[in-house]
């Protein structure tokens, strides 16, 4: 009795070595997502950051010299309306190449609805987040904007017809925040917006492109003149409604989507 | 007998499931960082190596090498002497003066929370990956301790004090430049300071003075100072992005900064941004030491702004030269940096020689 109390010891001892691999049950997946980037067609890739090369639609040509933002709760729901939801996070850096990421979530393959949220809803921007806090100096907001955290900030330099000098922008988007003379917050509005991917049959290795078109943050449905919404932007509540209206029309769309 | 095999079978069974870190080698006396919970609650922990882990007799080790200038090539010159406590570990002098005699072309870099730099990028332009590689250079830069690497090993192993104490903290009296860095980047990254007037604000210990109040607004305000998004915000007590930007200093540049390690154009002009602690002590300012004031510092991004091709995006109202903060917004938003001085890390004991 004892050697076979201890063979199985030994056996179990073994075996507990290797992961289970063999496991004919169906193995829930994870989806890769690759952030690609665009104007109006043309790729934007690292060697088009810091050339003013641009033309938006108001007519100012401009440049990219840094363009992050917030990704959160990508959400799959099936056909019976289970959503899974991962509830995680992450930094897009289009000049430094931080392009990809994978919801840590794993779910059963099929066919979902796949959509993520722009930014952070309420809900996230109000907690800290200590690699947000960490990021780029402080992704997070100061509370006399508001609170809460960085959606975008896009930036470069712009030209136009009026301003033959080449003149600094700064597209940050934020939860839009309303301030009295004092600068008492009065109003905060949750910016953020979810983006629809359409549906997407999941495999066992699928990668989904998400195309993000610059252009459209400038375009519609608000003609953004940027010779007046240049800088400044943050405390300016109603531009941030704005930059969500184009944000949310357009800008985003499903691209490639490989198994 | 079988018994016996079938024990070590499942002995070594058990053992193979781990992998084998230790391995018989010496490990010195293990040291936690004491970080402050402000940055605990707030920002990512610091950065340690795996292959230099802190110890007790490491971080000893390091703070001795620091401060002897046995390391240099005439035996004159040591970290110290460039990095001082009293000025924030930083130089006074705008640019450091070598053992020759001969004057650097940058300001030094104060020294403090280090082990929070997690682009892991060193010095003004970036040259170095890591702390331990950034210790490597003063010894053998020809304008600054202007030795060999052989050649300070050599002394440090002739010595009759150092072979023990690098057995003491990695168990070998067989002394090399790794470990002469690892020692000392060890003893850096316990430079933590963390206890300003601001950070006793931040615990709630004091109230800030209305001056200082208002100049942390100015600060944070996008329409006056704005000077958060490269220099960080009340929930991230480093003060800096540790990152790289031109901010408007020069036309043209002398100094490329950056772009002499990148190689790439865009990067013209962009220094480090260093953190805003500590500004009491480390004056000059700027990665070529020009100001010699935090007036001149303010007036600068006041006033003084200068276009140039790569001028950082974040810099506002170039054309006019700055934000024109008005003289109260000035004096108010010195306050508040003023704020951010620790003087109990200049005067740490332990930081001490």
């Amino acid at each position: 009795m004892k050697k076979i109390a201890l063979s199985l010891f030994v056996a179990l001892a073994i075996v507990s070595c290797k992961k289970s691999d063999d496991d004919a049950t169906p193995q829930n997946v994870t989806v890769d997502f690759n952030f690609t980037h665009n104007w109006d067609g043309d790729a934007i890739e690292n060697a088009d950051f810091d050339v003013i090369q641009y033309t938006n639609a108001h007519g100012e040509t401009l440049s990219l010299s840094k363009l992050v933002y917030l990704i959160s709760d990508v959400t799959f729901t099936n056909a019976n309306g289970e959503v899974f939801d991962a509830g995680d996070y992450t930094l897009i850096d289009v000049k430094e190449g931080e392009l990809t990421f994978t919801p840590e979530i794993e779910i059963p393959e099929g066919t979902y609805t796949v959509s993520f949220t722009f930014g952070f809803d309420d809900e996230d921007n109000n907690m800290n987040h200590q690699d947000l806090n960490s990021a780029d100096g402080g992704w997070n907001v100061p509370l006399i904007l508001g609170g809460g955290y960085h959606y975008m900030r896009m930036e470069g330099k712009y030209l136009s017809a009026a301003s033959p000098n080449e003149v600094n922008y700064q597209y940050h988007t934020i939860r839009a925040v309303d301030r009295d003379a004092q600068g008492t917050i009065i109003t905060l509005t949750d910016t953020s917006f979810v983006v629809n991917l359409g549906q997407v049959t999941i495999g066992s290795t699928t990668n989904i492109e998400v195309k993000m078109n610059v252009a459209e943050w400038f375009k519609n449905p608000n003609t953004w003149d940027l010779t007046q919404l240049y800088q400044m932007l943050m405390p300016n509540y109603d531009a941030q409604i704005m930059m969500k209206g184009n944000g949310s029309n357009g800008v985003f769309s499903k691209g490639t989507v490989t198994q | 007998m079988k018994y016996g095999i079938a024990f070590c079978v499942l002995f070594f069974t058990l053992i193979s499931c781990n992998k084998d870190d230790g391995g018989g080698k010496y490990t010195a006396t293990p040291l936690n960082l004491k970080i402050p919970a402000f940055f605990e609650e707030n920002i990512l922990p610091p950065i340690i190596p795996e292959d230099n882990p802190m110890s007790v007799e490491g971080v000893a080790l390091g703070k001795k090498l620091f401060f002897d200038p046995i390391l240099s090539a005439n035996n004159t010159q040591s970290c110290a002497d460039c990095h001082t406590p009293q000025t924030g570990f930083s130089d006074s002098r705008q640019f450091s003066i070598g053992i020759d005699g001969t004057a650097g072309t940058r300001n030094s870099m104060p020294l403090h929370n280090v082990a929070w730099n997690y682009d892991g990028k060193f010095f003004w332009d970036g040259r170095a990956g890591s702390l331990e590689n950034q210790i490597f250079e003063p010894v053998t830069n020809p304008i600054e301790m202007a030795n060999t690497w052989p050649n300070a090993v050599a002394s440090l192993q002739n010595s009759t004090e150092y072979p023990t104490l690098f057995e003491d903290a990695f168990g070998t009296t067989t002394i090399d430049s790794t470990m002469v860095s690892k020692a000392i980047a060890q003893f850096m990254r316990t430079l933590i300071t963390a206890n300003s007037r601001f950070d006793k604000f931040q615990r709630g210990e004091i109230e800030l003075t209305p001056s200082e109040a208002n100049g942390l607004n100015v600060f944070l305000d996008e329409s006056r100072g704005d000077c958060f998004h490269c220099h960080g915000n009340p929930l991230n007590p480093l003060w800096t992005d540790n990152i790289f930007h031109n901010n408007g200093l020069d036309q043209f540049f002398v100094d490329k900064g950056l772009s002499n390690v990148t190689g790439d154009p865009r990067d013209d002009g962009k220094f480090k941004t260093p953190s805003l602690r500590n500004l009491a002590f480390t004056a000059p300012y700027m990665h070529d030491g020009r100001f010699e004031t935090l007036d001149d510092v303010i007036n600068h991004y006041s006033e003084g702004l200068v276009y140039s091709e790569t001028i950082d995006p974040l810099m506002k109202a170039v054309g006019d030269g700055g934000v024109q903060l008005s003289e109260e917004d000035k004096a108010d938003l010195k306050a508040f940096l003023l704020s951010l001085s620790d003087p109990s890390f200049i005067n740490n004991p332990d930081f001490q020689n």
